[in-house]
Order: C-alpha cells, then sequence, then structure tokens
C-alpha cells in the first residue's frame, strides 16, 4: 500500500509534533464569587506562563492547583463530551476543554465568568436545575403506542439523518445561558430544551410528537425565540440551533414532521 | 448530618447505575447518587460501539462472540459470566433502540455494524462486524437514552453527592451492607442513607495515571470505599492501555477508527501490525496492539523529532466516511492537534484506559468478602465492578456491554433482595469516619500539596506499570506510592468553606488513587507471568500452572495500626473453553 502522506509532512503535522516547549505570559480575569466570604463578585486577575496550546481549563487548573485552591469550577471528561465547563470566555459561551489559549489572544487579559442567566453558586459554578427542569418538561424520550416489536423497529438511513444533528447535544448549557430571551424570562424553556424537543419530534420512531409540540406551543415555548443565532454560535457541538428551532416552529404551523 | 432511607441506593449515574436504576425504580424505593450530574458520566466519552451478535450484516452468533471475550481476556475470563454477557448482547441492544437510542441503519433499517478489536467469525478466523454503534458517539448516545429513560421512569437523583464511606455490619459473623454516607458538594452537608441494597456502578480509576482517557474524576472512589472497610478487589493489576490516544493527551480515538479501516504506521510508513498479527492485523486486541506500539518506539520506528509516537493514518479513507463514521474523532485532531486527518496522519500513543480489575461479584451482581461469600445487600456492575467478563484484557465494545447487562442484572436483584429482606441497623455514629475524615483534611496545617503528589504518583505509574513492567518497576512503584502515602498524611488544602468545595474533593480523590496505586502494583508484583494487559519483560509467557487464577487483595490492619496487603487467589471458572496460545 502507497503511503504518500509520510514522506512529505504539512506544516500543521510538523507544528503538531514540534516538542520545543514554549510558553507565553498570560493573564487570566475571573470573576470570582463565594458568598461563605462575601455577597459581592469581583474581577481577580492571576499569571500563568502557559504554552498556548493549552485548553483554557488546564490554565484554570493551574491557577486552582499553584496558586489558589479556592477557584471553584465544574470539570469533568477535558475533550467537550461531559458538558461540564461551559463558561463565558472572553465574553463567547464555550467549554474551557474545548477552546485553546492561542484561539483567543492571549495578548490582552482573557476574561472568564459563569455562563448567564442562571444563578452563580460560587465562582464559576451556576444552577443548573432549572436548565434541566426545562429539558425534563419537553417529555425526552420515546413514546410509542402498541406492542413493541421482537426486533429493532426498522428506520432508514435517510430518517435516522434526519434529526441526527440535535441527537449530539451534551446538556451544558452554553446556548440556552447564551440567548438574550433567557436572560431576560427564566421562564423561557431556552434553545437546549427545543433542541432535545426536536430530536424527537423528527425521530420516525416516535408517536408523542403532537403532545411536545403542545408544550412547544406555550407562551414560554418557541414562539419566543427571536432568531438571534447566539445559540448556534455557542453550540461547541456544532448544532445547527436555531435551524433546529425554525423547525419545530413550522411543524407547529404545518403540524407535519 | 441528615438521615434518608430509601430500599436501593445507587452510587454512580453512568451507565451501569442508570440501567440498573431503570430497572430498580420499577422494583422498590431508589435513590441514585452521583458525584457528577448523570449526563456527565464518563460512559459518554466512549466512541466505537456496543458488541452484540445480531447478525444483521454478516453470519455471526453468540457463541462466537463468548469465545473472542474469553480469548481477548487472555482465558483469565469467568467462562460462565462471558457466556451470560455474549448470550445477553443481543437484547440489551434491542432494549435500547426500544428506549429510543438511535443506532446506525443499515439500508434495510436494521441496526448497522461495524468491525472492531478481536472480534472475530468461528474463532479467529476474520475480522466480523459485531459491534453495533451510533457514529463515533455511541456511548453519548447510551448515556443520553438511559438519562432519557430515568426521566420517564422518575428516577430519584441526588446530583452532585459524593458517597465516601460504605457502611459495612457484622451480624453473626457475616458482613452485611448498612447503606452509605455521603459529602453534599453544594453544602458540605454529611448525609447517611440507609438502605436494604446499594449498587456500586461509580467507574474506574484512571486518573493514576498521567496519559490517560479518563475523566479527571475518575477516582476509584467505590472501589476505596469498599476496600477500605475491609472487602476485597480483585485482578487490580490488570490495566488497559488502549492503543490510540493522541499523544502526550490521551484523549480517545476509537478503535472504530480502525475498523472503518485505518492503519497504524510507524515512521517509515510501514503497516507494522502485519508483523505482529498477520490476521487480525490493526484490529488485533488491545493489548496485543499497545505492546507492538511501544515495540516500534523501543526499536527506534517511532514518529516525530523524539520518536516517542506513532501514526494513526485515515488519509486513504473518503472524507465523507470519515465525516459520517468518525465525526468527533477527527474533530479531535483538528481541535487539540491543528491537523486535518483528511490529509494528515494524527500522532498517537497508547493511553490508560480501562481497569478490568474492581469489586468482585457474581453474575447476579452480589459483591464477594472472599472467593465465594455474598455480602448480602451489596452490589457492584460496570468498571468498579470485576464479575469477570473482561478476564486480563477487555475487547473494545464489551464495556458498553458489561454496563447494559450486568447493570440491568444488578438493578433486578437488588431491587428484588430489598423486597424480602429488612434494613439492617445503622452502626452507632454511622457519619463518624467521614466527618474525621473531612475535619482532617479541612484543618490540616501540614506542607503537602495534592497537586504535587497527584503529579509524582501518576508519572511514578506511568513510568513503571504501564504497558511494560518488570520486578525493578514494579517495586519502584510499591516504594514511592508507600511514600507518596505517608507524605499524604501531611497533605494540607487551601479552600476551608463548605460550599462546593473541590479542593477537598480533589484531595479526598487523591486518597483513593493512593490506596488503588499501591493495591494495583503490589498486585502487579506477585504475577509473575505476562498474560493480557499484565506484561513483565521479566516473565514474558503465560503461565498457566501458576497463575491461571484471579488475584484477590485484602487491606489488613495490624495490632500496631499499621496496613499492609494480604494477596489471596481465586480459581477461574473455566466452562467449555480449554486455554490455548492466544494468536491475532
Amino acid at each position: 500500500m502507497s503511503t504518500p502522506t509520510l514522506d512529505k509532512h504539512s506544516a500543521a503535522l510538523d507544528a503538531a509534533e514540534n516538542t520545543a516547549s514554549h510558553t507565553i505570559k498570560v493573564t487570566f480575569r475571573i470573576r470570582r464569587f463565594n458568598p461563605e466570604v462575601s455577597e459581592e463578585a469581583s474581577w481577580q486577575d492571576f499569571e500563568l506562563d502557559i504554552d498556548p496550546k493549552e485548553r483554557v481549563l488546564d490554565a484554570l487548573h493551574k491557577i486552582k492547583w499553584d496558586q489558589d485552591g479556592t477557584l471553584t469550577f465544574r470539570r469533568s471528561c477535558a475533550h467537550g463530551i461531559c458538558g461540564s465547563d461551559a463558561m463565558r470566555i472572553n465574553g463567547k459561551n464555550r467549554l474551557a476543554c474545548k477552546t485553546l489559549i492561542k484561539d483567543i489572544n492571549p495578548q490582552k487579559p482573557i476574561t472568564i465568568e459563569a455562563i448567564k442567566g442562571l444563578t452563580v453558586l460560587k465562582d464559576l459554578v451556576v444552577d443548573m436545575e432549572p436548565f434541566f427542569q426545562a429539558y425534563r418538561d419537553v417529555m425526552p424520550f420515546l413514546i410509542t403506542k402498541g406492542n413493541e416489536p421482537t426486533r429493532e423497529r426498522l428506520q432508514s438511513p435517510e430518517d435516522r439523518e434526519r434529526f441526527d444533528d440535535t441527537t449530539k447535544c451534551i446538556l451544558c448549557a452554553a446556548c440556552t445561558s447564551s440567548c438574550p430571551v433567557f436572560w431576560n424570562d427564566g421562564q423561557y424553556f431556552g434553545p437546549a430544551a427545543i433542541v432535545n424537543a426536536h430530536r424527537f419530534i423528527f425521530d420516525s420512531r416516535d408517536e408523542g410528537g403532537e403532545q411536545r409540540l403542545e408544550i412547544l406551543n406555550d407562551k414560554d415555548g418557541v414562539w419566543r425565540c427571536r432568531t438571534t443565532f447566539n445559540c448556534t454560535d455557542a453550540c461547541p457541538r456544532g448544532i445547527e440551533v436555531t435551524k433546529a428551532i425554525q423547525e419545530v416552529k413550522r411543524a407547529l404551523i404545518t403540524r407535519r414532521f | 448530618m441528615k438521615i434518608h432511607k430509601y430500599d436501593t441506593v445507587i452510587v454512580g449515574a453512568g451507565g451501569a447505575g442508570m440501567r440498573a436504576a431503570i430497572e430498580s425504580t420499577k422494583r422498590s424505593r431508589t435513590a441514585v447518587l452521583t458525584k457528577l450530574y448523570p449526563t456527565r458520566s464518563h460512559t459518554g466519552a466512549a466512541q466505537g460501539g456496543m458488541a452484540a451478535a445480531l447478525a444483521n450484516v454478516e453470519e455471526d452468533n453468540w457463541e462466537w462472540h463468548t469465545f473472542d471475550t474469553i480469548k481477548g481476556g487472555d482465558y483469565l475470563v469467568d467462562q460462565d459470566a462471558a457466556e451470560i454477557l455474549a448470550k445477553e448482547a443481543i437484547d440489551a441492544v434491542l432494549d435500547l433502540e426500544k428506549m429510543g437510542l438511535p443506532f446506525g441503519r443499515t439500508p434495510k433499517g436494521e441496526i448497522d455494524q461495524r468491525r472492531f478489536g478481536g472480534h472475530s467469525r468461528n474463532h479467529g478466523e476474520a475480522p466480523v462486524r459485531r459491534a453495533c454503534y451510533s457514529g463515533d458517539r455511541t456511548g453519548h448516545m447510551i448515556l443520553q437514552t438511559l438519562y432519557q429513560n430515568c426521566v420517564k421512569e422518575g428516577v430519584e437523583f441526588f446530583n452532585e453527592f459524593y458517597v465516601l464511606d460504605q457502611l459495612v455490619v457484622e451480624e453473626d459473623g457475616v458482613k452485611k451492607s448498612a447503606g452509605v454516607v455521603a459529602y453534599e458538594l453544594a453544602t458540605g452537608e454529611i448525609h447517611v442513607f440507609q438502605a436494604k441494597s446499594v449498587i456500586y456502578a461509580s467507574g474506574g480509576t484512571g486518573k493514576f495515571f498521567k496519559v490517560t482517557s479518563n475523566a479527571h474524576t475518575l477516582t476509584g472512589d467505590g472501589q476505596a470505599a469498599c476496600y477500605r472497610r475491609g472487602l476485597p478487589l480483585e485482578d487490580m493489576e490488570f490495566f488497559q492501555f488502549h492503543p490510540t490516544g493522541i499523544w502526550r493527551m490521551g484523549i480517545l480515538l476509537t478503535e472504530g477508527a480502525r475498523g472503518e479501516g485505518g492503519i497504524l504506521r510507524n515512521k517509515d510508513g510501514e503497516r507494522f501490525m502485519e508483523k505482529y498479527a498477520p490476521v487480525m492485523k490493526d484490529l488485533a486486541s488491545r493489548d496485543v496492539v499497545s505492546r507492538s506500539i511501544y515495540t516500534e518506539i523501543r526499536e527506534g520506528r517511532g514518529c516525530g523529532p523524539e520518536g516517542d509516537h506513532v501514526y494513526l493514518d485515515l488519509t486513504h479513507l473518503p472524507p465523507e466516511q470519515l465525516d459520517a463514521k468518525l465525526p468527533d474523532i477527527t474533530e479531535f485532531a483538528r481541535t487539540y492537534l491543528g491537523i486535518e486527518p483528511y490529509t494528515d496522519p494524527i500522532p498517537i500513543q497508547p493511553t490508560a484506559h480501562y481497569a478490568m480489575g474492581g469489586i468482585p461479584t457474581n453474575v447476579e451482581g452480589e459483591v464477594l468478602s472472599d472467593n465465594t461469600t455474598v455480602v448480602p445487600g451489596l452490589y457492584a456492575a460496570g468498571e468498579v465492578a470485576c464479575v469477570s467478563v473482561h478476564g486480563a484484557n477487555r475487547l473494545g465494545t464489551n464495556s458498553l456491554l458489561d454496563i447494559n447487562v450486568f447493570g440491568r442484572r444488578a438493578g433486578i436483584a437488588a431491587a428484588e433482595y430489598c423486597a424480602d429482606h429488612d434494613f439492617v441497623e445503622l452502626p452507632e455514629d454511622p457519619a463518624q469516619q467521614v466527618i474525621d475524615q473531612v475535619e482532617r483534611l479541612r484543618n490540616s496545617t501540614g506542607t503537602e500539596r495534592v497537586t504535587e503528589l497527584r503529579k509524582e504518583l501518576q508519572e511514578c505509574m506511568d513510568a513503571n506499570v504501564m504497558v511494560f513492567r518488570t520486578e525493578q518497576t514494579i517495586k519502584t512503584a510499591v516504594e514511592k506510592i508507600g511514600e507518596l502515602r505517608e507524605r499524604y498524611l501531611n497533605v494540607s488544602i487551601q479552600d476551608k468553606g463548605k460550599r462546593f468545595n473541590t479542593d477537598l474533593l480533589e484531595a479526598i480523590e487523591l486518597g483513593n488513587l493512593l490506596d488503588l496505586a499501591e493495591v494495583m502494583a503490589v498486585s502487579a508484583l506477585a504475577r509473575k507471568e505476562s498474560r493480557g494487559g499484565h506484561y513483565r519483560e521479566d516473565f514474558p509467557n503465560r503461565d498457566d500452572v501458576n497463575f491461571m487464577r484471579h488475584t484477590m487483595a485484602y487491606r489488613e490492619v495490624g495490632a500496631d495500626g499499621k496496613e499492609s496487603i494480604r494477596l489471596d487467589y481465586k480459581p477461574v471458572v473455566q466452562t467449555r473453553y480449554q486455554p490455548m496460545e492466544r494468536k491475532y
């Protein structure tokens, strides 16, 4: 078998394999809040020597482990799958573990604060309960009628593809907490809950579409969306969130899905 | 301190915990305690697939799957358990489909299947398509589907509740489970959960290694809680190193990439797996592939300026196939390495991935306090447990299967146990050990730092008990871990508060890792043979005469208060398969 790619390295591969250590000085400006200490939130600067190819999460760990053990944030998998570490980095919602320092201009102080619209409990930790409640309210599970088949339900590759995009959701809340409607009114279901309703409404095996559409037809449902695309920009999984919301709106009008 | 009373308490809300919860909630009053939120669990990071001999795309049957599992585990697998795993795999996949899991589909609309390491047709003839998948995010879809069904069933969760102690009471010389003690992260409050049955489903221990695919939170909490209460740990020397982690970072790149046709190459562009596994090549079992990679590196055929990695080459696969079948891992390469997998090979190295050993159970998920005695009311399933279906080396796709088959079994067994048993009385001051532990750490003025000890532990483990081991390296590790455990007594934390004190939790997690690392190293030192994931350069062959047996490690405390580890052994259950030399 020929191995054309190995004879000539691309610049990107050479850069990826470069082991020379190269660190730069970066300032992280972090929004701190701990009601055990003070009712007021405040900004605190931390300086680090860090390789710009590292993740923002690596920087937060370095600060917590080497400088200030009280700095508090959630994290688990550290590669964009578990959805624990959504935060506002330079004013934009991102996952700290999927954001490399070099990609967000480390020449200037990098600001990090908790996601908006959910109550801050300590530093970067927010109360996720209202977010998960909205998710549970859209009945995020397959609803079917009649007897179950002995083998699997059949579904064509095309029907499977129809809702593929919205199955990627990791419930990190980056979309919902980037939505200006949600900031102003926490009663709004928010993009993530609608994404998860979409995932079932457009699943050919599901028979609960009408019920879910009625829930989303509520005054706090899809009609609150003002199509600002913040959610689509914020999604670390690349889900076309606004498009999914539009498809749900259309389904409500046409009752076809 | 608060006291709660439930029939069943489940510790952990990953795949095994939630699969158990779906069953136990229907049958008993159940609480699920998780130190995260359920959807954050590391089941969600599994990528490639879940094995089941559905035979949707080619001839297959569960007996072949049983054989592959036993051979893959280098004959340390309990064969009765492997047969259950392979047989119940089919219903486990169909159950998930009915719960809503969006599997990939064949043109006929059935569940599609792909090739995976070590899974073969007719006892090793050729690779077989047995892994049911959903792109390269099968674990994500399983975790989401199980959580969705927990919502549907009204499962009661206690999120960010960290279980720190297992309450074991001795009645008439029999060890029984009385419940667990948990720490509420939001408030710092201690909670005692009295329960008729407790199921551990709290995952693995990978964070004692530096280069690992495991989440920061995989610190062996369940294993440590049971071990400290005198219960044994089985086969802890067997740890799996997945061949393809992103170089230096350890982030998993699924074996499904090789199942789709990806090839491992050394710096000369050679497809080196042809030398080591002529039939299965890149799809040999993981222990074999990881050793082959390090052999290439040691013999000077590694890639990069330091020759310390090899390549996973996907460049010959059509971009459409990568987009459709491997979208997440190709994005990892772009995000974390800045390279384009359509045109560049991906630098990889083996990454610490999976604990084959754990809390010993029988096939009903009941925990054992020795080789045969069941602890009434105590269950375990998933990576925390050792049934043992994985033996000395787990096959890819068998862990997503394990959590579903044995999670379900444990959930049913635990709930049924509640129906005809009463609560065991709580010991006096049930939370005292946890209160002492938390207060000691919070008030300590010691000079040792968690971060430094953890770093030294991880570097020691990577250097000494990874893919290649010798008596000398293992002894170095045992000594170093002993030193770290001494220093741990002098550890202090900066955050003295009650609210979301993750500084405190990291200190507790380090204590768990240190205990378990010691068990692993001591177990590895005594196993003077090579089998599956445990490779001793000083004993390169498998020794069925002396070591066809499971290791059982017990914590002993002497009259002087000194801790030590006592090793015992348990026979392997063999049914129809005689051990053979393992070739791929």
